[in-house]
């Protein structure tokens, strides 16, 4: 017996982009729709194993008749929708995202981000030099922020949180793209270790009452940091390396293996530099793992290395 | 109280071999001689019974094909196996037995889509966790949840229904779901009688276990054991998962039977969606058993005692096979106690702290005239050894493939170079083997699995190309242009008896109580399993700095605590009907009064298997590490 696996059976669905007629599978996004058509729109909160988070609007296209922008990572194609993907508004909308981004952020390692700004003429720099740093922001009391001076930009930079010695978070980086609590909520990890505490400009991603990790529900999956998109979590040991200079990813092979911890038969794929492992990820399209691995698997590769 | 780590294990890099009583370096031409020569010298003086071989269930596919042919091939004997003696054995028993194969019947795209997930006697949450994942994927789309486990676990946590059963008592278990199921006129009749045979005596069998006299003995109340008997039965698509909770008994297949039989009285297998799946607790078990690297299969999981089988092999090879099965992990060290046994080969394994009642099995490997041990570390096995042959690690320093516990193949690449004057295994296997008289030329992994592929059917239409670009392929694949389904036994729902074959039997299963019987002496019921960051033996997940490890704790139950007079930390003493060892206390409110929990994760520091108990499994050879006898003891207070 053979079996071809066809999958849902699916309508294609018509409409225009950028007055090209394109036809998508029913239920593909937009965002879906403009890959397929080789073009390129900006994303940071979209995570190929995740929901839409639809947090960090950078992906906005126009849709005509639609009275707002809309994101096209989560919006599916209609028949006969006109979508725009690079008009002044557009062009606008992620000028103005990627400024109050830049300015608040740090987004010195978020791949691909100094080109979109360049592309769109971004200028963080407009409002005002960056405010000093502050203290760890979940000291703050619950109510409490600090009243912006209008002469410096407001900014998350923050110390470093390092209180283990698998990953380090750099929240001075973090966007709060809702990714690392998708991926250590409901839709894989099941944890619940991580989610968003404060309100407004106070807004930040932290542990049960701020806890340091080891005294939280974290059980050192590496999920969230799988799908960081900033590098505001990172592993310790890259961490490190970007911290001593010799983090050197031109230096890098990237080889798939598999896991022996268990017999689930997790896809690993092992960053190696200067023949160390510097680094464990999973392929997001691994049907076993779906880009997710346990403690064992993202950080116990060490013995090996007991040389 | 504050845990003393102990130093992480550091990468071989130069052969050792013993003089006058002692380990010491010498070059690899001296090494590989002497393990040779040794060899040698057994088939000379006593003839190739005499020579056991431990394949490695972590190492590749194409590792334990080249073990398992050097030990047939070369030697000339069956005496073949892994630590699948210590885990999953009784799962293939009861599995091949039944439907003639020994592999987890679906797929985990299977398990998402089914309607009720059964585990049972397993921690998937801790020791399966992306297998976890997949059924918090069924849970939150709808699925129902059954969590079968002396502990409230972790895994149970997420259970819509507990079963917080007695150790040991899980026939009487599946017996009164069995009774239930037929009761209430919920059996599936058509798929019973088109494609099972034995149901009548099955059903008379189990029609002493009423849900009350199961209640009595299982401890769990009749209305959860209804409850799941009728989910179970009435689902469209029922998942029946367990891992060591079901195998590691002195019954371990029984066990498996007795889940089995339930599959079968539901119709729950041989369809999308329904199986009977055993998670294996090493990345290579199910690979290194379809390899061969057991003592009564051949690669495919063909059968040794099948003339023509072996004729195919012979024929190959130039070998001269056997005739019949040879002996097991746990016969091989009965063996090597008898004397009978005197040469054994270990890869990768290390069964000084694997196997049950440790002390009993250093003294019989000491015993041994000569043992040959190859691996990546000098670990407690690799201290008795003649020869110690320093490996490279399969997973990350060699090219192969792995077979996972939805039967996937998958590809394992080389990312590393190993250190240097370690060596690759396949290469050592084929150097000991030329130095015997058997000129083997592989060039690598794909060689030696491009072999395989003409001997073993199930895996021929799996080159390592079609690997790659599918991600992996479950097995069996016949054919290099086509794909079978991801579940197996479709056949057992085909309409024609021809294409149906054999009926797939009910097998009448007595219940039989843990050996190490619970007296006023040993009152506390021991069973043991694994967390999350650790790993069996400690010699892997010792080498990095998990924030969540707390190292060997004795779990007990708050009330036990209380009773016994301790705290959380105390170290205690706890002593069974083979030994003693000590161990801080640690509370754990998912167990009941009388059941105590212990894992293998550091036997450097406490060595749990001094005190857990021999017997095996007759049919598997698996020792109950799940059912001690101890006693718990506050230590004297010393200043």
């Amino acid at each position: 017996m053979t079996i071809v696996g066809l999958g849902l059976p699916r309508r294609l669905v018509e409409f225009t982009v950028d007055g090209e007629a394109v036809r998508v599978p029913e239920g593909s996004t937009i965002l879906d729709a403009c890959a397929a058509a080789g073009k390129d729109i900006p994303t940071l909160c979209f995570g190929d194993t995740l929901e839409p988070a639809n947090a960090c609007r950078v992906c906005m296209v126009e849709v005509e008749g639609s009275r707002t922008l809309v994101p096209s990572c989560s919006r599916k194609a209609e028949p006969g929708m006109v979508v725009r993907t690079e008009t002044d508004r557009t062009r606008l909308s992620r000028k103005v995202v990627l400024e109050l981004l830049g300015s608040a952020t740090d987004l010195s390692t978020t791949p691909d981000v100094a080109g979109w700004m360049a592309e769109c003429g971004a200028e963080p720099e407009r409002f005002g030099p960056p405010a000093p740093a502050s203290d760890d922001r979940d000291d703050r009391r619950p109510g409490e922020h600090e009243i912006p001076d209008g002469l410096t930009a407001a900014t998350v930079r923050q110390p470093v949180k390092v209180d283990n010695e698998l990953y380090v978070r750099d929240y001075g980086k973090c966007i709060q793209c809702y990714k690392c609590v998708d991926a250590c909520g409901e839709q894989w990890q099941n944890t619940f270790a991580i989610t968003m505490a404060g309100r407004g400009f106070d807004a930040r991603i932290s542990t049960e009452f701020a806890n340091p990790l080891p005294d939280s529900a974290c059980v050192y999956c590496g999920n969230c940091v799988e799908v960081c998109p900033t590098g505001a979590l990172s592993f310790k040991r890259e961490h490190d390396k970007r911290e001593a200079g010799t983090w050197d990813e031109s230096r890098q092979t990237a080889t798939t293996t598999i896991c022996t911890f268990c017999g689930v038969g997790c896809s690993l794929t092992l960053h190696v530099q200067d023949n160390e492992i510097v680094k464990v990820t999973s392929p997001h399209e691994s049907s076993v793992t779906h880009g997710n691995l346990c403690i064992k698997g993202r950080f116990g590769w060490q013995h090996v290395q007991n040389r | 109280m504050k845990r003393k780590n102990t130093e992480p294990y550091v990468r071989l890099t130069r052969p050792l071999v013993r003089d006058s009583g002692e380990l010491r370096p010498a070059s690899w031409e001296e090494a590989l001689e002497r393990a040779a020569a040794g060899f040698r010298r057994t088939l000379d003086t006593k003839g190739p019974e005499a020579f056991g071989m431990f394949s490695c269930a972590r190492a590749t596919n194409e590792m334990n094909y080249v073990a398992q042919k050097f030990t047939r091939a070369v030697i000339g004997t069956n005496n073949v196996d892994s630590c699948n003696r210590t885990c999953h054995a009784p799962s293939v028993a009861g599995l091949a037995r039944v439907f003639d194969s020994g592999g987890g019947t679906s797929s985990y795209q299977e398990i998402e889509d089914a309607d009720v997930i059964v585990v049972w006697g397993g921690n998937p949450r801790e020791a399966h966790p992306i297998f976890f994942q997949h059924v918090l994927k069924a849970v939150h789309r709808g699925a129902k949840l059954f969590v079968i486990d002396p502990r409230r676990t972790s895994t149970a946590s997420w259970a819509h229904r507990r079963l917080q059963l007695y150790v040991g008592t899980d026939i009487p278990l599946a017996h009164a779901i069995a009774r239930e199921i037929i009761h209430s006129g919920l059996a599936n009749t058509a798929f019973i009688e088109r494609a099972t045979e034995g149901f009548a005596e099955f059903a008379a069998s189990v029609e002493p276990w009423t849900l009350e006299a199961a209640e009595e003995t299982t401890g769990v109340p009749a209305e959860l054991i209804r409850e799941l008997a009728h989910t179970y039965a009435r689902a469209d698509r029922g998942q029946l998962s367990w891992t060591l909770g079901i195998t590691e008994h002195h019954n371990g297949t029984d066990n498996v039977l007795s889940l089995i039989n339930l599959a079968l009285l539901a119709g729950h297998v041989g369809r999308y969606g329904a199986g009977l799946n055993p998670l294996r607790g090493q990345n290579n078990v199910q690979g290194g058993g379809d390899m061969g690297a057991i003592p009564d299969r051949m690669p495919g999981f063909q059968n040794i005692l099948d003339a023509d089988v072996r004729a195919k092999f012979d024929a190959a090879w130039g070998s001269n096979i056997p005739p019949h099965k040879g002996l097991n992990l746990t016969q091989m060290l009965d063996a090597m106690e008898r004397g009978d046994l005197t040469c054994v080969y270990i890869i990768g394994e290390n069964p000084v702290q694997s196997e049950a009642d440790c002390e009993h099995t250093i003294k019989r490997l000491s015993n041994v005239e000569h043992l040959v041990v190859q691996d990546i570390f000098l670990t407690k096995t690799a201290q008795l050894a003649d020869v110690v042959l320093p490996a490279s690690a399969a997973w990350c320093e060699s090219d192969g493939t792995f077979t996972n516990s939805e039967r996937r193949v998958q590809r394992v690449r080389k990312a590393l170079e190993p250190p240097e004057g370690a060596r690759d295994d396949i290469q050592l296997l084929c150097e000991l083997a030329r130095r015997l008289g058997h000129d083997w030329n592989y060039q690598g992994g794909e060689d030696v699995w491009n072999e395989l592929r003409t001997l073993s059917p199930m895996h021929a239409g799996m080159s390592y190309a079609r690997l790659e670009e599918l991600g992996g392929i479950q097995w069996p694949c016949y054919r290099e242009d086509e794909l079978e389904p991801t579940f197996l036994h479709g056949r057992l729902w085909e309409e024609d008896p021809a294409k149906r074959g054999r009926p797939a039997p009910f097998t009448v299963i007595a219940h039989s109580p843990p050996v190490d019987l619970l007296t006023e002496d040993f009152p506390i019921r021991l069973t043991t399993g694994r967390r999350l960051d650790s790993y069996n033996t400690g010699v892997q997940s010792g080498g990095f700095p998990s924030p969540l490890r707390r190292g060997e704790t004795l779990d007990l139950c708050p009330a036990d605590a209380v009773r016994l007079g301790v705290v959380e930390d105390e170290v205690v003493r706890i002593s069974s009907r083979r030994g003693e060892i000590e161990a801080p206390v640690r509370i754990d409110e998912g167990l009941r009064p009388g059941l105590a929990f212990m894992t293998f994760h550091f036997p450097d520091e406490i060595d749990v298997n001094v005190i857990t108990i021999e017997a095996t499994c007759p049919v598997a050879g698996t020792a109950e590490y799940k059912a001690a006898a101890i006693r718990v003891e506050k230590l004297p207070v010393t200043v």
